[in-house]
């Protein structure tokens, strides 16, 4: 993935060089590093930090449960590319934060936790509130650290802040002991500055691979290339932009590449994928040549991998070289920052002759007019509420500008199919762990972030519940931020798999839920229940007006199922489609 | 098959553990593992033997190298290098039986490192082979081993070729010379040419 180059902390090294204490040290380096917001829970280990922060100009954010700290500063740092910051006590409040902190390493997200320990004198001993959390988070992070001494503080942030960012980004925690926090050190921040990274042998974005790559390239008939969450954080998005076009090659993105490459851009194929329309799938299927740019060919994106992409040659540009023949075993390896290794490319490669790629087109073309596709967004309303009318009209009412946060499940991979994105950074949603609850907390942290941007949280009805207690924190901060659940009575996604894989054998998958427009009331939310099509528009253009937090329920077909679908273990191309007579849209009348 | 990695890694607490977990995360049983000391201060130099697919060697290079601790890794299964385990292996033997012992150590150009009325001691260096053989001659000998303790394999590259601890460390006055560098740049160009070769999976 990315390698971020710019490491703004040695802008401006704050004046404090005198003798601090270890919580003083703390937010002054984070200072130091242009933290400005942290989001946390104080608690015994923690609260000399906290007993220090008031003399220092950073914003604290209070959750209602850790997890929420965590990707709230996962939010934080995806919307604005930024390290985001979340801080815990020790024992429970740290481990609290061990979903969120996997959920950032999967989708390699730059994150720094801050952990209160128990002091370093009655380490070991199982005092109260202690827990190993290096040796818990040892696997879920990128590094870890534990601070015993005031000294080693500003060195172990800074350290974190440049492992966080640096290569593939990732979470990092420092623990830091509660007489460590409290005994003091001479601070000095540029003293701190750690040493400069070990240069890594093994990137090597050497000519004679970028000769081959671009050999491959001038000689494909059929090439895709298939755009990964690292254009985001290489900042590579021009440049893939450029490949395209230059080559006349079409894109097809992973869930977390959405919005990397403009969705409305002639060369946009859309998502790929267990979801991804049948088109896309097909022209991967049927590609000589892939070209993946920050991308892991995930499980979710291969289908089985005997059967993945037979006739293609495959160029793998990526920054982590153990992601290279990971899943896939791959012809011509770039790695490195795949903004370099894109620069380094492009100069080979003179401008395809536009004829001689037409036929390709036209062929991945033709396969969006298959029959097969029955688009229900086009469909007349016949007073049937779907999912994809919510995020069609979604999608027309904010223009596609909008920073869409969801959560996990079906409403996920019905907004990635509906809501068209432009920008990078617009969809934050979690992909590798799949987390749900992630999209309430993260949202804040994005609407934190980016405090001008419209923000809607898209969730369903059971994730939203994982984490229903941040509407607390929105509506403490005075957040302007617009939720829509959509809301189908059921755990939607399971339900799916129970309906196709496990004889609608629909086994714990209904749900209760309450009032969720109550709910927000009980919050001082405004909020609006929506369950015909006709008023989908005007629901979302009354929270759009509205200053402050605001929720509708979307209450939608509740047996509708997200098509087409790779059923775990098939090949990419084995897709269940929409059935054509579905009980669902046999009262709309399709032509 | 076995592989053979050498790791220079940070001398800090909790480093064995970050990557004994590697190991234990791709399910691969470690063979042997020796630490100790390397030409750095502050610097430890670990040798791994593993036993994965034929083509596992560069995913676990590559996951090695991600732990922030680890500064250099090399594989050095395919390379030519010189390896070597000591083992001490405590003898039953009595006077009456010693010369017998001593005859076998001197064949494998072991030593003699201590004596008991009981017992006796043998320190013997080499490659795995050459111990599990002297293991193999005491056994059908009839000497009854009464305790083996052996290092494991540590290994080291032959000729020129230096660790890049030095350089990775960015210590003034140390440059690696020039045909020496284009030779480790060729050397890693091929790792990254040469997927078939190293792909993990099939």
């Amino acid at each position: 993935m990315a390698a971020a180059k710019k490491h703004d902390h040695d802008r401006n090294p704050p004046a404090h060089t005198t003798r601090l204490t270890g919580s003083e040290i703390l937010w002054a380096t984070l200072e130091g590093e242009g933290v400005t917001t942290v989001f946390g829970y104080p608690g015994g280990a923690i609260l000399p930090a906290y007993d220090a922060l008031r003399k220092f100009p950073i914003r604290h954010v209070l959750v209602r449960h850790e997890q929420g700290a965590a990707h709230m500063a996962d939010g934080y740092a995806r919307a604005s590319g930024k390290v985001g910051v979340c801080v815990a006590t020790s024992g429970p409040g740290a481990t609290n934060l061990v979903t969120g902190i996997a959920t950032a390493m999967l989708d390699s997200v730059p994150m720094v936790c801050i952990t209160g320990q128990v002091s370093s004198k009655v380490l070991g001993t199982d005092a109260f509130q202690e827990v190993d959390i290096t040796g818990i988070t040892l696997p879920i992070t990128k590094h870890n650290f534990v601070a015993t001494r005031p000294e080693d503080v500003a060195p172990m942030i800074r350290e974190a802040f440049l492992v966080a960012r640096s290569g593939r980004p990732g979470p990092v925690l420092v623990d830091i002991t509660k007489d460590a926090q409290q005994a003091s050190a001479e601070f000095d921040f540029a003293a701190a500055a750690p040493k400069p990274h070990r240069p890594h042998p093994m990137l090597k974005t050497e000519s004679a691979s970028i000769l081959q790559a671009a050999e491959l390239i001038r000689n494909a008939k059929k090439p895709v290339i298939l755009a990964g969450h690292g254009i985001i954080q290489s900042n590579a998005g021009a440049q893939v932009i450029t490949l395209a076009e230059r080559m006349r090659i079409p894109v097809a993105s992973t869930l977390l590449g959405l919005g990397a490459f403009p969705a409305s851009h002639p060369l946009s194929l859309g998502m790929m994928g267990m979801h991804g329309e049948a088109w896309v799938n097909h022209a991967i299927q049927s590609s000589d040549l892939l070209i993946a740019c920050g991308m892991r060919f995930d499980d979710r994106v291969t289908g089985t991998l005997a059967t993945y992409a037979p006739n293609a040659k495959k160029i793998h540009i990526e920054v982590d070289p153990a992601e290279i023949n990971k899943n896939v075993k791959v012809d011509v390896a770039l790695i490195g920052d795949l903004k370099e290794a894109l620069e380094a490319l492009l100069p080979h490669l003179a401008p395809r002759d536009a004829k001689q790629e037409s036929a390709w087109l036209r062929e991945i073309e033709a396969g969006k007019g298959e029959v097969a596709v029955r688009d229900i967004r086009n469909l007349p309303d016949s007073g049937h509420l779907y999912a994809a009318h919510v995020m069609h009209d979604l999608w027309r009412a904010t223009e596609g500008k909008a920073i869409v946060v969801t959560d996990v499940g079906q409403h996920q991979m019905w907004e990635a199919q509906y809501y068209k994105h432009d920008e990078p950074r617009t969809l934050i949603t979690s992909g590798g762990l799949g987390t749900m609850g992630f999209a309430l907390p993260a949202a804040i942290g994005a609407k934190i972030a980016c405090p001008d941007k419209e923000v809607w949280v898209v969730a369903g009805d059971g994730g939203f519940q994982m984490t229903a207690a941040e509407l607390a924190t929105a509506a403490q901060e005075h957040l302007d931020l617009n939720i829509a659940i959509v809301n189908n009575g059921y755990l939607g996604m399971v339900r799916q798999w129970q309906e196709f894989f496990y004889d609608k054998n629909y086994e714990s998958t209904p749900l209760l839920s309450p009032d969720f427009v109550k709910l927000a009331d009980a919050h001082g939310i405004r909020g609006t229940a929506v369950s015909s099509r006709s008023q989908v528009l005007p629901a979302v253009t009354e929270a759009r007006a509205h200053k402050g937090p605001y929720l509708i329920n979307f209450m939608v077909e509740k047996e509708d199922s997200v098509y087409p679908m790779i059923p775990a273990g098939s090949a990419l191309h084995e897709m269940i489609r929409r059935p054509k007579k579905s009980p669902l849209v046999e009262t709309a009348q399709d032509k | 098959m076995l592989h053979t990695f050498v790791a220079l890694v940070e001398d800090k607490p909790g480093v064995l553990t970050r990557v004994a977990s590697l190991f234990r995360r791709l399910n691969i049983n470690i063979v042997s593992l020796t630490v100790g000391h390397s030409e750095r201060v502050g610097v430890s130099r670990m040798t791994i033997v593993c036993e994965a697919s034929p083509t596992a060697g560069h995913r676990i290079a590559a996951s090695l190298y991600k732990l922030e601790n680890v500064l250099q890794v090399d594989d050095v299964g395919q390379l030519s290098h010189v390896a070597r385990e000591l083992a001490l292996i405590k003898v039953a033997a009595n006077p009456k039986t010693r010369s017998q012992v001593f005859e076998l150590a001197e064949v494998f150009r072991a030593r003699i490192v201590d004596l008991a009325p009981e017992s006796l001691m043998i320190e013997i260096t080499g490659v795995e082979s050459k111990i599990e053989g002297l293991i193999q001659v005491l056994n059908e000998n009839g000497d009854r081993i009464l305790e083996i303790a052996r290092t494991g394999r540590m290994v080291m590259r032959r000729g020129q070729h230096t660790s890049k601890v030095l350089e990775a460390m960015r210590v003034p006055g140390v440059e690696t010379p020039e045909e020496l560098k284009a030779e480790e740049e060729s050397a890693a160009a091929s790792d990254v040419l040469m997927a078939e070769e190293t792909g993990f999976r099939e």
